[in-house]
């Protein structure tokens, strides 16, 4: 996918003048935010939970060769196979190999980020595959040639009345006199289109929220089925899987499941959890001939034992998301490239490069909310500000930054200098702000006057008044 | 009877700059509730503007003139949940790769509080002696809330304020828009969150708007201003010390 993070700003002016979009986000909250507060508040030992998640997500990462290659074996002793793939590039030409190898002509996809990240939905659809979503959030972007803009809910930018108006340009052999109204009518409406595809497929392709070590298992949690239709009806299935995916056991996965659903959706647990282990056996009823793990570094192995391995902990719960008062204000596509929010603004540029993503880990106003929501602790102000002083150290901010920054910063390493300094600046603003008593306009914070009044001050500095007093003091 | 505390008052750039009157709020709370108050007078800035911009260097550098302005103090105390959070906080994490600064902001950081936190849970504060007519609802500002656990203290105090009633408004806990540098380099961002901020604030039927954050303050003010919605904004130490003088963004008392 290519990344329009440079465009940050841009983008998110016109997401704020996006009333559809404005209208779409209320739903965040109540849809959301409030259902993960009360699933979090029936469960006293969540805090301990957490720890435990936490602590199986730092015991894989910091062994993660071994779980990988153990992963490995395993796959191979249940008849399916890995693929180690550097980067995008690699993973789809896999990926495509594989489709032509079966003589593919469409592949059914669950909702997979990594497939995002690779753009395989592209490259398949360039070399003359027809890809298929079958999540509903990604069917409904896929017929609008839109990126998603969140990383459970692709499509939460989104009205109704805009679906409709998709369903109705794209289903053209359905009767125009149809109601489309509310959205069961809409999910009836996908259910239907899709069945058929689901059957004419011949590859399918999922992601994975998890891979076990110890058994050789993708697991993937939905809650519409797709997923299970998508891996076991065609002839094989392939796996689209970054390696921080992978945890040691079983028990394992289902400690941070008890995580992952109430973080996402405030749901116990989600509709289904599907463990695909190897392709279909002797006596299974149903299942794929082939069973493939692409599995995807990308840059994620370099972040390891640095100041960002935290950020490979991650989940993909969106609830960093959901909280994130800048995400509920622009929507998930301003940022421009697959991860948005708060975990995408460090994940982006450890991907990308700060160079590309500058904008993100910038674009934050460090409330801690998104840290104190995770459910695995990953530290994501810390990261950001990270990635703030990387860009400071290489000279990306622009110029009048710096020099205000720096300006600031030799008065504030002079503690006498400053209080002068303070003292003269709260009289000249003061002074002219006095009888109004706040400005609307200031020449050097016009981003905020703009839209804001800005308070004026008393008129004096407190160090000043205060050293009036104990001066008055002294004196008596 | 033991010797009263001496606490340093860390007064904070912008209260220093735009609101000297919380500054003197905030001693009188504290001589009230029995400390001797000094001000150091080699203060400036916590150093958040350079710390959040990605200049750690600058941001040590304003750092140390802290460490060794506020040391020798029983306690350290800021009318700030942001500037208290990056003493306490932030500073350990500033001087980690330095041993011997890193034991000094330790020392300093288990010596600093936020003011109202400071006054209930060190000074065992239980009531304060004020009068306010009025309906306020309180803004949870984000670094005192999740850094520093201030959440039920200034409603306690607030409890004691004679006159006054307390009306919360829905998503207290959300973040005002403010974030620094944040709300001048990504101004409409800034913009859309604090006009959310401001429509709660209007539903809770408050006519005063308080917290314990400047900066906060400043934001939510001026959006309020802007609107020209009448909404009193203040500084929570102003209403408990009772001297609550032109709110902020009103002209001055003799104007």
């Amino acid at each position: 996918m290519k990344a329009t993070s440079r465009a940050f700003k841009a983008n998110a002016r016109q997401a704020l003048g996006d009333a559809n979009l404005q209208r779409a986000m209320v739903n965040l909250r109540t849809g959301f935010a409030e259902r993960r507060a009360h699933a979090v508040a029936q469960l006293p030992e969540w805090e301990e939970l957490r720890a435990q998640g936490v602590a199986i997500k730092k015991d894989a990462l910091a062994h993660l060769d071994f779980y990988l290659e153990a992963f490995e074996q395993k796959v191979i002793a249940n008849g399916g196979q890995v693929h180690w793939c550097r980067d995008a590039a690699e993973a789809n030409e896999t990926v495509l190999a594989i489709c032509r190898r079966l003589g593919a002509k469409t592949v059914t996809k669950g909702k997979s980020m990594i497939g995002e990240e690779m753009g395989v939905n592209d490259y398949l659809e360039a070399n003359g595959v027809t890809p298929v979503e079958t999540d509903l959030g990604e069917y409904i972007i896929q017929i609008r040639h839109e990126p998603p803009s969140h990383i459970i809910a692709p499509a939460v930018h989104l009205v109704k009345e805009q679906i409709a108006q998709s369903f109705r340009a794209t289903h053209r052999d359905l009767d125009t006199s149809r109601p489309l109204d509310d959205s069961r009518q809409m999910c009836d409406e996908a259910r239907a289109v899709l069945r058929p595809r689901f059957l004419a497929a011949d590859v399918g392709i999922t992601g994975a929220n998890f891979l076990i070590a110890e058994t050789g298992s993708s697991i993937i949690v939905t809650n519409e089925g797709n997923g299970d239709l998508t891996q076991t009806l065609p002839k094989a299935h392939i796996v689209l899987a970054s390696l921080e995916k992978v945890v040691p056991t079983l028990e394992d996965a289902a400690t941070i499941l008890r995580l992952l659903a109430r973080s996402a959706t405030g749901q116990e647990f989600s509709a289904y959890t599907t463990v695909s282990t190897g392709p279909r056996r002797l006596d299974d009823a149903d299942g794929p001939d082939e069973y493939h793990v692409v599995l995807l570094d990308n840059g994620r192995s370099a972040l390891l034992g640095g100041e960002f391995e935290d950020m490979l902990r991650c989940i993909r719960c969106a609830a960093c998301l959901n909280h994130c008062p800048v995400y509920r204000a622009i929507g998930g596509q301003s940022y421009g490239w697959v991860y948005p929010g708060p975990m995408g603004s460090v994940l982006t540029p450890s991907l990308l490069g700060v160079e590309t993503a500058g904008n993100l880990p910038n674009a934050s106003t460090f409330c801690g909310q998104c840290e104190s929501v995770c459910p695995m602790k990953i530290p994501l102000p810390k990261m950001m500000r990270h990635w703030r002083e990387r860009e400071f150290q290489r000279h990306l901010p622009p110029r009048a930054y710096r020099l205000g920054l720096a300006v600031w910063a030799f008065f504030a390493r002079q503690p006498a200098l400053y209080r002068i300094a303070a003292d003269l600046g709260a009289r000249f603003l003061g002074a002219i702000g006095h009888g109004r008593g706040r400005f609307r306009a200031l020449p050097f914070a016009a981003g905020w006057t703009r839209t804001r009044d800005m308070p004026a001050p008393e008129g004096h500095s407190f160090m000043s008044l205060w050293a009036a007093r104990q001066a008055k003091r002294a004196a008596r | 009877m033991t010797e009263k505390p001496r606490v340093a008052l860390f007064v904070t750039c912008l209260v220093d700059l735009f609101r000297p009157s919380v500054g003197f709020a905030a001693v009188k709370l504290l001589e009230n509730a029995g400390c001797t108050v000094e001000v150091p007078r080699l203060q400036s800035c916590c150093g958040q503007p350079a710390y959040n911009s990605g200049d750690r260097k600058s941001a040590q550098a304003v750092a140390r003139t802290v460490l060794s302005a506020f040391a020798g103090f029983d306690y350290v105390v800021a009318p700030s949940g942001s500037c208290a959070g990056m003493l306490k906080v932030h500073y350990p994490a500033l001087f980690a790769d330095d041993a011997a600064l890193a034991t000094t902001a330790r020392a300093l950081a288990d010596r600093t509080y936020e003011l109202i936190s400071f006054l209930v849970d060190v000074m065992k504060v239980e009531r304060v002696s004020a009068r306010y007519d009025g309906v306020a609802t309180y803004h949870d500002s984000c670094s005192g809330l999740r850094e520093l656990g201030v959440k039920a203290q200034p409603r306690k105090l607030l409890a004691s304020v004679e006159g006054l009633t307390v009306k919360e408004m829905h998503d207290c806990e959300v973040c005002c828009g403010f974030g620094g540098t944040f709300a001048i380099k990504y101004g409409d961002i800034s913009d859309k969150i604090v006009g959310e901020k401001a429509d709660n604030i209007r539903a809770s039927g408050a006519d005063t708007l308080l917290a314990g954050d400047m900066g906060c303050l400043l934001n939510m003010a001026g959006k309020l201003e802007r609107a020209g919605d009448p909404t009193k904004v203040r500084h929570v130490a102003e209403v408990l010390a009772g001297v609550a003088g032109p709110a902020l963004g009103e002209p001055g008392d003799d104007a």
